[in-house]
């Protein structure tokens, strides 16, 4: 996702002058290349999250589209206040770029996961919240967040997403897509965990349990007409994240449900309102927390028995 | 020189900060009467660069009011720049108005930034004046902090950067009124040496009495190539009215009937103008 992510930036960089890399002293190597050929469009503005931020509303003000990027986590709690107050509340065309999406840093722990960044940034007015699962995703969120005019939250996972798209694939911001149809059960997530949602439902096909799995890409708007479609067609829904189950995918799915007046079985797997434990691959830190591939068919067949 | 102009220019200004107050019900008007000097300087004093007529004016100065908790001063000197209308500041804080106790971008014409949350305006102003930089402008940027408001630590990280990027387009000028909303700052968090952290960390400092208007000037006009300049201007909170002058309770409180009396006094309310006042008060 990481180098999709930077190809894409570099791209756009050539095109447009006004497009800017900063970053909080992270992702150095990568960005070689653009440090290289775009001298002039990079800034690493050191260890101080709130200060890129601040910077950043500073000069998309005066016209420039920067990307500020860094870990989610530093991102979405230490410059909580300068992401609220200035660029979204003057509507700064400012994109947000955190890195290590839920638990994708499993080893390094909690601090460096982003595990509630979803329940603080979603409640900000004017603020699209975009979480691509593959690299042509990435790719292709990457150009809609440039061609939005406005504060856009990005959360890429790291550089071992498998693809799951072909290049037909066309994004738009707040369409969320059905990756696999079926009538049992529909499968709700987006970033690097929807892959194993995906094997989940294969392996469950297998079982004869029919899950559809929903690529929900954009948190924010939230796609209503595709959750409404899923109640109506296979009356259960899961949502799944490697996030807090409050405040995230799920509880923005649940308030479409609620709103919607439909009688519908539903349950939300994620982090039970407690930091991810343990340590190990992403895989392993997932399969702690509860939403692991094996977690995952086994609460299908629990809510659907 | 400054002319007389700016100094009758900020008395106006101080009576326009009252104004809005006592139209409002109150105001934080300790620190607007601390800032007022600088503020007239920077507009009315041949400083800053602006069209009050095209606000959005390409090739202006810009200034970050950091410490937007004096937005009041902000608003009287945006208005009697001809940003807007000064009638218009009776309606600070009331239903429909678009000035509020804290300004906000795209809503008040002249404001080129939305604060009130401190420690915000540095970066803000630092990330315009590196773009003024990469696009080779000649705009400068001014920012305003208040001494309180530098215990922020995000001030500090605004600190380091600028020097880093060699930001001769920006001044920052700290409102030292050595007081913040409960007492003495030295008292809550100890500041001095002040002047010396700024050098130390970079910066052309310079020290100035901020209610003198032609040393503010000066000081506001000096350059120095390849780094940015931290002006530390000395200021009485509540200047100009005597019973308000550095006293903390006045950050946020208004005067009774006899305050009042005095506060007229001391602000030149001509006999009219404080009639005018009272009206105010009645249409309300």
């Amino acid at each position: 996702m990481r180098t999709a992510y930077l190809d894409t930036l570099y791209e756009l960089a050539q095109k447009d002058k006004r497009v800017y890399a900063l970053i909080s002293d992270n992702g150095a190597i990568v960005y070689d290349k653009y440090r290289k050929d775009l001298p002039e469009q990079y800034l690493n503005v050191g260890i101080s999250e709130a200060n890129m931020v601040g910077m950043a509303a500073g000069m998309a003000s005066c016209g420039k589209i920067p990307f500020a990027y860094t870990i989610g986590a530093f991102l979405a709690y230490r410059a909580y206040e300068f992401i609220r107050n200035d660029v979204c509340l003057q509507n700064q065309n400012v994109k947000i770029v955190g890195t290590g999406a839920g638990e994708v840093y499993s080893a390094l722990g909690p601090t460096h996961h982003s595990t509630e960044d979803l329940g603080g940034l979603r409640s900000l007015p004017n603020l699209v919240i975009i979480c691509p699962a593959s690299p042509l995703e990435v790719k292709k969120a990457a150009m809609a967040a440039y061609e939005h005019d406005g504060p856009v939250y990005l959360r890429l996972g790291t550089n071992k997403e498998k693809e799951i798209y072909n290049n037909e694939y066309a994004f738009q911001i707040g369409k969320a897509v059905t990756l696999k149809d079926g009538n049992d059960i529909t499968l709700i997530g987006a970033g690097s965990i929807l892959k194993d949602i995906l094997d989940a439902s294969f392996q469950l096909d297998a079982e004869g349990i029919g899950a559809r799995v929903i690529d929900m890409h954009t948190i924010k708007p939230i796609d209503k007409e595709i959750i409404i479609r899923a109640i109506d067609e296979t009356g259960t829904i899961m949502t799944i994240e490697d996030h807090n189950i409050i405040g995230g995918i799920g509880s923005t799915v649940a308030e479409v449900i609620a709103e919607s007046g439909m009688p519908v079985k539903f349950i939300r797997l994620g982090l039970k309102d407690q930091f991810s434990r343990g340590y190990g691959s992403y895989d392993d830190v997932k399969e702690m927390n509860g939403v692991g591939i094996g977690n995952i068919r086994e609460a299908v067949r629990k809510l659907l028995a | 020189m400054v002319t007389e102009n700016v100094e009758l220019k900020c008395k106006e200004i101080r009576k326009q900060i009252f104004i809005q107050a006592y139209a409002a019900g109150g105001a934080h008007m300790g620190t607007a009467f601390s800032v007022a000097d600088i503020l007239g300087t920077l507009y009315f004093g041949d400083v800053l660069r602006y069209r009050a007529q095209q606000p959005d004016w390409e090739d202006r100065d810009k200034l970050i009011l950091s410490k937007g908790h004096a937005g009041v001063a902000l608003y009287a000197v945006l208005a009697l720049a001809g940003y807007f209308d000064v009638s218009y500041l009776k309606t600070f804080c009331q239903p429909g108005s678009r000035i509020g106790g804290h300004p906000r971008i795209n809503e008040v014409p002249g404001v080129e930034a939305s604060t009130g949350a401190l420690g915000h305006g540095l970066s803000f102003g630092i990330g315009i004046a590196y773009a003024n930089k990469m696009d080779h402008k000649s705009s400068h940027t001014y920012v305003i902090l208040g001494d309180g408001e530098c215990q922020e630590g995000s001030v500090w990280e605004g600190a380091l950067s600028a020097p880093t990027l060699g930001l001769d387009n920006l001044t920052v000028i700290v409102d030292h009124n050595k007081l913040q909303a409960m007492d003495e700052l030295e008292k809550i968090v100890h500041m001095a040496p002040f002047a010396d952290k700024w050098k130390s960390f970079g910066w052309n400092v310079l020290e100035i009495d901020g209610h003198n208007c032609e040393k503010i000037k000066q000081a506001l006009l000096a350059r120095e190539a390849g780094r940015p300049t931290l002006v530390i201007a000395n200021t009485v909170k509540g200047k100009g009215v005597s019973f308000m002058e550095n006293v903390p309770i006045w950050h946020y409180r208004m005067p009774d009937d006899e305050e009042l009396r005095i506060l007229c006094r001391d602000l030149e309310f001509s006999e009219e103008e404080q009639e005018n006042l009272f009206c105010i008060k009645r249409s309300l």
